[in-house]
């Protein structure tokens, strides 16, 4: 088995080839089934945690406090404290309230994320999910979560419940469109919705410089709009604690309480994934051009460590974000979206157009 | 279909029914046990009723068992950010009915405590303002700053929040030693910190959008709800105790009363951060001007006021605040009431917030900057 | 872009849809540098780890913790049993119980101090009793971890047990 740090196709392939000697052909692909769901479910719980971990602490710097201290070194190991006390809480089921959608809701919102998350290209190789649509199919499937969160809301039989869930399904309606148009004014220029070909287009440079002007102004809708898809502060309208106590999952308790906590934080995960495959070239280092001198030294860290650097700064940006503004009202939100990103994005989507049709970018 | 038919299918189009929710007595954003009933259609307010009686502790009952010394430390308990000017309150009450004249130093102390009170009560609300709108990061923000002065009071008072610092004749211990340098200390740190506050709210586009024509109360309406403190004065209601009926040391300080006519949260806001910096202004005219001399007035052991009714009003940090002293020549009042700010300002909260958001009865409630004790006593 | 009566498209219109979006995003990148001021500068953290710091943490002398009566060395203490403290408290905290001493010498009795009962759970801190007290036995102390898992372990007796005034106060 050759293990590459930098390229990992070889090292897939010979798992592939070593479960088909030591099983029969369909008993080997679902081991490989089996493998890979278990390598995500590990890789989303950790993830989970210490994106959960590093958000306290990042808020906490933000307001000038240590964060979480006491458990573990510099309160490494909270997150699992947290985790094991949800685990062991009991879960409530409100009176009146529809169990078998309330209990329906919160897998619903899980399993949105954990299938978009399939198709992430995380290195050269290091892609479960490689079809043509892959991109379509990200956004696709990250927005079944609203479902979720609209049965939360009807089934929970709590009014603040049910306003959380209305606001937060008009909002990801809405905000679905600019999240696609922004994508799009890339698209155009890298003619394919695969994300490896995306990836792959990126290998003279990241399409944020590539692109233009436009391409810088997409990126920003695309996290605005990103930020209010995935239900974050500003845009938190939905959990809303000063006006609606929790929004939609106000009368989750325990582990299904837990559940909608890790969608938050995975399909932040996944945006800033989209956002840094999209716009920074995913796995891909920074090149300039031809410049093969530079070029080659930034081939030298490895495409996993710049995939996973760029996801946090994008992360980073998002919580810097939250820890700063107020929140907007849930009229004003749609304001933003209908009256500033829409035709910004429309206008943005024809100068990209103008700029592929006269070759302006590199 | 034929326009005759679409029309009776409009009209089978079931109404939209008005539903009740109790914002409280347990919400995050009632500071307190305050319940709300609203009445709302999709997130539109139809009505607001409040209910009150969640935290009734009846002071004004206990007053009138207990010696008038006695009676300060009560009123710590009613607005607790502005305890030392509800202390005074009653001081300078008892004060009236003896017709005690309290020597200058105590003046000075008090007036200059009392700025440092509503500093800290407009910090926490700053505070509290933002985390209302989801801005989490400013609760942080202010209660940093209000740490500082808490412990100016702690050196100072013995207590960091019901500092029971007046007694009738005076204060209960001359200002320690210390306490000038560190007031002098805090008010150079905010002079540089407040403009921070600017940069993170005032300006901020989201919560011009928030509050800005929200919760609108016209002057009118301030007056006959009576409405007072920043929030009155926001709506033009020039109302304010320390300029129309000076008492302690205001008569020889240089501040402005602040006015907009605005009447809605961002001029209520803007109210209270320019009262801000009045407030500094007034603490550096008079802290180092501090005259020599006693901390407080001799009165006997026991006092008993000469029959008769006594009021006293002060501007504490939500408005106007009024004691009203019914004595019989005993050693405990007759009766007393408590004008309490924060009353008359919940009683406008309907007026103001009806036809708004619920996003925006938050904002207006923590405009009016409510303290629950302080309207439940 | 608006229209005016005439029909035509008013451009002042756009300009401010711009200038709108300038503007906002320019207050808001001013907050931003506000909470990214903090996060590069950790040195400026305010918290305080408190149990790990209670070595150094000292509280203010005036800060008013418990009511403790102030015995010396020799464990005599100052009060007479007048029972002003317990007059002045508005909240019935303090319960004296005064007992006779009769001198051996004159055979005069005289009231002594038998029990000072301090109920801490009901003390509002007010510092009233010890503005009362008129030889200043008792004081303020400034611990402040009350907290304890039997509510009766707050009812405290202040004079210690075997404990005499001191000589000479009245
Ligand atoms: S501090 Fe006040 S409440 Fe406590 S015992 Fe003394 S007088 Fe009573
Ligand atoms: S402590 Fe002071 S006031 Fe209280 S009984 Fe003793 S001497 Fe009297």
């Amino acid at each position: 088995m050759n293990f590459n740090i930098y390229d990992f196709t070889d090292f897939v392939n010979s798992i592939n080839v070593w479960l088909n000697t030591v099983f029969p052909p369909a008993a080997a692909d679902i081991a490989g089934f089996v493998i890979i769901g278990i390598c995500f479910l590990t890789f989303i719980t950790l993830l989970g945690l210490s994106l959960v971990y590093i958000e306290r602490k990042v808020c906490a710097f933000f307001q000038q406090r240590l964060g979480p201290m006491r458990v573990g070194f510099w309160g490494t190991a909270q997150t699992i404290a947290d985790i094991i006390k949800l685990i062991f809480k009991e879960p409530l089921v409100s009176k009146g309230s529809d169990k078998f959608l309330f209990n329906l809701a919160a897998f619903i919102v899980i399993i949105a994320p954990f299938m978009a998350i399939a198709a992430v290209p995380f290195a050269k190789g290091l892609h479960v999910l490689d079809f043509d649509i892959g991109l379509f199919f990200i956004t696709a499937v990250s927005s079944i979560g609203v479902t979720g969160i609209l049965l939360a809301g009807w089934s929970s039989n709590n009014k603040y419940s049910l306003i959380g869930a209305m606001r937060s399904g008009a909002q990801i309606v809405s905000y679905e469109l600019s999240v696609i148009l922004s994508l799009l004014t890339i698209i155009i220029l890298t003619g394919s919705l695969q994300l490896s070909v995306i990836v792959e287009s990126q290998r003279d440079g990241w399409w944020i410089f590539k692109g233009n002007i436009p391409a810088v102004i997409a990126f920003f809708i695309f996290i605005i709009a990103s930020t209010a898809e995935s239900n974050r502060g500003p845009f938190d309208m939905a959990e809303a604690e000063s006006e609606l106590t929790a929004g939609f999952h106000t009368e989750y308790s325990g582990i299904k309480f837990a559940y909608f906590f890790l969608a938050e934080y995975i399909n932040l995960f996944i945006i800033a994934a989209v956002g840094a495959t999209v716009f920074f070239g995913g796995w891909m280092p920074l090149h300039i051009g031809n410049f093969e001198f530079f070029n080659n030294i930034m081939d030298f860290i490895p495409p996993i460590i710049w995939f996973f650097g760029k996801i946090a700064a994008i992360i980073f940006l998002i919580m810097w974000f939250k820890w700063t503004f107020p929140r907007l009202r849930i009229d004003q939100l749609l304001t933003l979206e209908w009256k500033y990103l829409l035709p910004i994005n429309l206008v943005n989507l024809l100068l990209m157009a103008l700029v592929a049709l006269s070759g302006w970018h590199l | 279909m034929t326009e005759q038919e679409l029309i009776t299918n409009i009209e089978t189009v079931p109404e939209t029914q008005e539903y009740f929710i109790n914002m409280g007595p347990q919400h995050p954003s009632t500071h307190g046990v305050l319940r709300l009933l609203l009445t709302l259609d999709g997130e539109i307010i139809k009505k607001i009723e409040p209910h009150l009686g969640y935290i009734h502790r009846s002071i004004e009952k206990m007053c009138e068992k207990d010696s008038y010394q006695q009676i300060v430390h009560l009123t710590d308990r009613m607005d607790y950010l502005s305890c030392h000017i509800n202390n005074e309150a009653v001081c300078l009450c008892v004060e009236k009915g003896l017709q005690l004249e309290v020597p200058e130093r105590v003046k000075v102390i008090r007036t200059i405590i009392s700025e440092l009170t509503r500093l800290s009560s407009h910090q926490l609300w700053w505070g509290v303002m933002g985390m209302d709108l989801g801005a989490i990061t400013t609760f942080l923000y202010g209660f940093r700053d209000r740490e500082l002065i808490t412990d100016i009071f702690e050196e100072t008072c013995g207590a960091r929040l019901t500092m029971n610092y007046n007694v009738p004749g005076g204060v209960m211990f001359d200002i320690h030693p210390n306490f000038q340098k560190r007031t002098k200390d805090f008010i150079t740190y905010f002079r540089k910190k407040l403009p921070e506050y600017d940069e993170l709210l005032t300006g901020n586009v989201i919560f011009t959008e928030r509050t800005k024509d929200i919760g609108y109360l016209s002057k009118d309406d301030a007056i006959s709800f009576g409405v007072t403190g920043p929030s009155g004065r926001a709506s033009g209601f020039a109302c304010d105790v320390r300029k129309r009926f000076p008492y302690s040391a205001y008569d020889r300080v240089q501040f402005e009363e602040i006015v907009y006519t605005e009447g809605d949260c961002f001029a209520r806001y803007k109210a209270r951060i320019a009262e801000m910096w009045e407030s500094m202004k007034i603490i550096e005219q008079l802290i180092d001007n501090i005259p020599e001399g006693e901390h407080k007035a001799k009165t006997k052991a026991v006092i008993k006021l000469p029959e008769g009714e006594y009021y006293q009003r002060v501007e504490t940090a939500r408005g106007e605040l009024g004691v009203y002293i019914v004595s019989d020549n005993k050693k405990s009042p007759y009766r007393v009431k408590f004008r309490s700010p924060g009353f008359s300002n919940l009683s406008a909260l309907d007026t103001m917030a009806r036809g708004n958001k619920i996003a925006d009865l938050v904002a207006t409630m923590s405009t009016l900057d409510l303290v629950i004790p302080d309207i439940d006593r | 872009m608006s229209r005016s009566a005439d029909g035509i498209y008013n451009f002042m219109g756009l300009k401010n849809y711009i200038s709108d979006i300038y503007n906002g995003v320019k207050s808001l990148i001013t907050g931003m540098k506000v909470t990214g001021h903090y996060i590069t500068h950790p040195k400026e953290i305010i918290t305080q780890q408190y149990p790990e710091n209670r070595d150094t943490l000292k509280m203010f002398e005036r800060f008013r913790g418990e009511v403790v009566l102030i015995h010396d060395e020799n464990n005599q203490h100052k009060c007479t049993g007048c029972s002003a403290c317990e007059l002045a408290c508005p909240n019935g905290s303090i319960e004296i119980i005064s007992g006779k001493e009769t001198d051996p010498e004159t055979g005069k009795s005289t009231k002594i101090i038998d029990t000072f009962v301090y109920h801490l759970s009901m003390c509002t801190f007010c510092n009233l009793c010890i503005l009362s007290c008129p030889t200043d036995a008792i004081k303020m102390a400034q611990d402040f971890e009350h907290s304890v898992f039997d509510r009766s372990k707050l009812t405290k007796v202040l004079n210690k047990p075997g404990s005499k005034i001191m000589p000479g106060v009245k």
